[in-house]
């Protein structure tokens, strides 16, 4: 059966490549802040059930359901906390540039999101999180929250709902690891961005000790559409457990790389073929995909091609989601290389808390580096696997899963490639392949 | 965790930074982002005031800017924490310069997605310029940094230099864009092939109609 491909009628992001002016009347025109104020009148409770049934799982990564994880929020302060909403605009996972584009084309439905999940989960502000080298973007939002609050639509009785609320912008300054939940919130503090133990969890002890729910941009900036034309809507989208529509970005070796919103569970040669006219070369040089962002293991051309792009689709293939951030290398790449970039770029952003994380980040390079060039022992291979096996799980955050399972990938699908530079390398006659 | 870099004789720097105080405007700034966190939270905005005093510092002396010693121990006094705590941060976070750098401020995006689609011919036009990794020019214009994802992956390879991203590149542009701007010519932002952001490229394939006017799909609900 043919994919339906999602129709411009049905994606929420329509000023995703800024051809329209992000500002508020412009906003406006495109439907945002379209009678705010009613939808907060439906409730806290009645606003969370309709996100839960929408099906909307996050967009950072983690694709945790979102109206779930607002009903961990207290429903009452019992000792005067406030409650905050972070909203993680530290995007900075290789592969992924979808939450640039809501920032400086649509930061209208971002802050009218904060406003609604703020309401939702009975937050007194929000801090949107941008990461420091999305410069221009930052400017945009600031523009964009001081035209929202001239207005009325945030602060004391925000869109006339009869809720305070504000939303604050905080720039960042260079650190991969704030996007980790608990590390945004050290960040916030005026800290190194080192992520915290968990439990407690943030809903419980968050930003300033008070309970905090972080969300990624895109899972707060769809949040007024869904309420607007109703969870059903929302969840035509994509298969059973991956409902929606998504931001995809495809990056790497495809005629034309781009952003774009699809529906959820879209096979990914259609994908590719219908946004980004193709891989470069034809489909038979297709070599491989990191199909949701640097942290996931890749998938071979072979199983990638007709597999469906969603959570339970790509986790199928011992790979996943993640951001939707599709790397794709044809035949030309030295795919050693490729992940020994990814490996080196986990050595630098580990923050040196945890032992095997700071240690085996930089060791696990070095030892890939020596694999692109085939110097060492076939041996080493299954130490490597060894290494990222005790690395994977024995870090207070999951950076050091994310670095361990690109190499766990490589190992997985590539094995015979590292062997035969070992071997080469080592000046044994060149090994015939097998024919399959 | 990024390489040491070489912090400059402490000495010298006092002579030179240690009366530095905020400009009235960076002031009100600086009251502003503070403004932003709960009272007695005023530490939140350590990182915004490290970068304000950055930039202050860039302004004088004509470069991206850095932070000296003594400028990390005036932010730390203006927010009433211990000095270490800020020293910490502008250690933490990349974006912080703890050594003089160039007018320019190269940052070549080598990450794989930039580097499956050419950043290594972007470096290759630095360091024919005279260039090299975490050096300043002798004429003081350019100072090159190998950057991690940048997070422009559908526009790749990029560079950032200062405050602007240039996408979409390739050796010769990029060997254009630094003689521009050693000449001091203004050079469009942004895609150098002419994308309007991230669509593909020679026009979108999706939103048709938002490229000429600013359209209402809700009729279409």
């Amino acid at each position: 059966m043919a994919f339906d491909f999602l129709q411009d009628k049905d994606r929420i992001f329509t000023n995703v490549y800024g051809f329209q002016s992000w500002d508020l009347k412009a906003a406006q025109k495109r439907g945002d802040w379209d009678n705010t104020a009613d939808i907060i009148k439906r409730g806290n409770d009645k606003i969370i059930e309709e996100m839960k049934a929408s099906g909307l799982r996050g967009r950072g990564g983690a694709g945790f359901p979102t109206g779930l994880k607002w009903s961990f929020m207290p429903k009452e302060s019992p000792d005067g906390r406030p409650s905050f909403l972070v909203i993680n605009a530290d995007e900075s996972e290789p592969g992924s540039c979808k939450d640039r584009e809501i920032l400086r084309n649509d930061p209208h439905k971002l802050i009218e999101g904060a406003l609604i999940a703020g309401f939702a989960m009975r937050a007194r502000a929000a801090y949107i999180y941008i990461r420091g080298e999305y410069i221009m973007e930052a400017k945009v939002m600031e523009a964009a929250v001081k035209e929202a609050y001239d207005a009325g639509l945030i602060g004391k009785n925000a869109a006339k709902s009869g809720y305070d609320f504000d939303v604050f912008i905080h720039r960042g300054a260079g650190a991969y690891i704030c996007g980790e939940e608990t590390a945004m919130i050290e960040s916030l503090e005026g800290k190194k961005g080192q992520p915290r133990l968990k439990p407690p969890f943030p809903a419980g002890a968050g930003l300033y000790g008070c309970p905090t729910t972080v969300n990624n941009v895109e899972s707060i900036a769809v949040v007024p559409t869904i309420l607007r034309r109703g969870a059903s809507w929302f969840a035509s989208f994509g298969r059973e457990n991956n409902h929606g529509t998504k931001l995809f970005q495809v990056s790497g070796h495809v005629e034309k790389p781009a952003v774009f919103e699809e529906a959820m569970s879209i096979p990914f040669k259609d994908m590719i073929e219908k946004h980004c006219g193709g891989i470069t070369g034809g489909w038979d040089n297709l070599l491989a995909v990191i199909p949701g962002g640097s942290s996931v293991p890749l998938v071979p051309a072979h199983e990638i091609m007709d597999a469906p792009m969603d959570f339970d689709g790509l986790s199928a293939l011992k790979s996943g989601l993640g951001t939707a951030a599709v790397i794709v290398m044809d035949k030309s790449t030295d795919i050693v290389r490729a992940i020994s970039r990814l490996s080196y770029f986990y050595k630098h952003e580990s923050c040196g808390q945890c032992t095997p994380c700071r240690e085996g980040t930089g060791w696990m390079w070095r030892v890939m580096e020596r694999l692109r060039d085939g110097d060492a022992t076939i041996e080493e291979i299954d130490t490597l696997h060894e290494v990222t096996k005790q690395v994977e799980g024995h870090t207070i955050c999951a950076l050091g899963d994310a670095a361990a399972w690109p190499i766990q990938g490589l190992i997985r699908h590539f094995r015979p490639e590292l062997e035969r530079r070992i071997r080469e390398n080592a000046g044994a006659e060149p090994v015939m392949e097998a024919a399959e | 965790m990024a390489e040491a870099p070489n912090i400059p004789d402490e000495l010298e720097v006092r002579a030179k930074w240690g009366d530095f105080k905020f400009t009235p405007a960076n002031e009100k700034l600086a009251k502003w982002q503070i403004a932003k966190y709960p009272e007695g939270r005023q530490k939140s905005a350590v990182m915004a005031l490290l970068d304000l005093a950055q930039r202050q510092v860039g302004a004088d002396t004509e470069t991206q800017g850095w932070l000296p010693v003594p400028v990390i121990e005036y932010v730390a006094a203006y927010l009433d924490m211990p000095y270490m705590r800020a020293y910490e941060v502008a250690t933490f976070y990349t974006m912080y310069n703890l050594a003089p750098v160039g007018r320019f401020h190269v940052q070549v995006c080598g990450t794989t997605p930039c580097m499956l689609r050419g950043s290594d011919d972007v470096m290759a036009a630095c360091k024919n310029k005279g260039m090299a990794k975490g050096k300043t020019t002798p004429d003081g214009l350019f100072t090159l940094t190998e950057v991690e994802c940048m997070g422009n992956c559908s526009n790749a390879p990029m560079v950032q230099i200062n405050d602007d991203n240039y996408e979409d590149l390739d050796y010769d542009i990029m060997t254009r864009i630094l003689e521009d701007l050693a000449d001091g010519k203004e050079i469009p932002v942004g895609s150098q092939i002419g994308r309007k952001t991230s669509e593909p490229e020679g026009g979108p394939v999706i939103l048709k109609d938002m490229v000429k006017a600013n359209h209402d799909y809700r009729k279409e609900w």
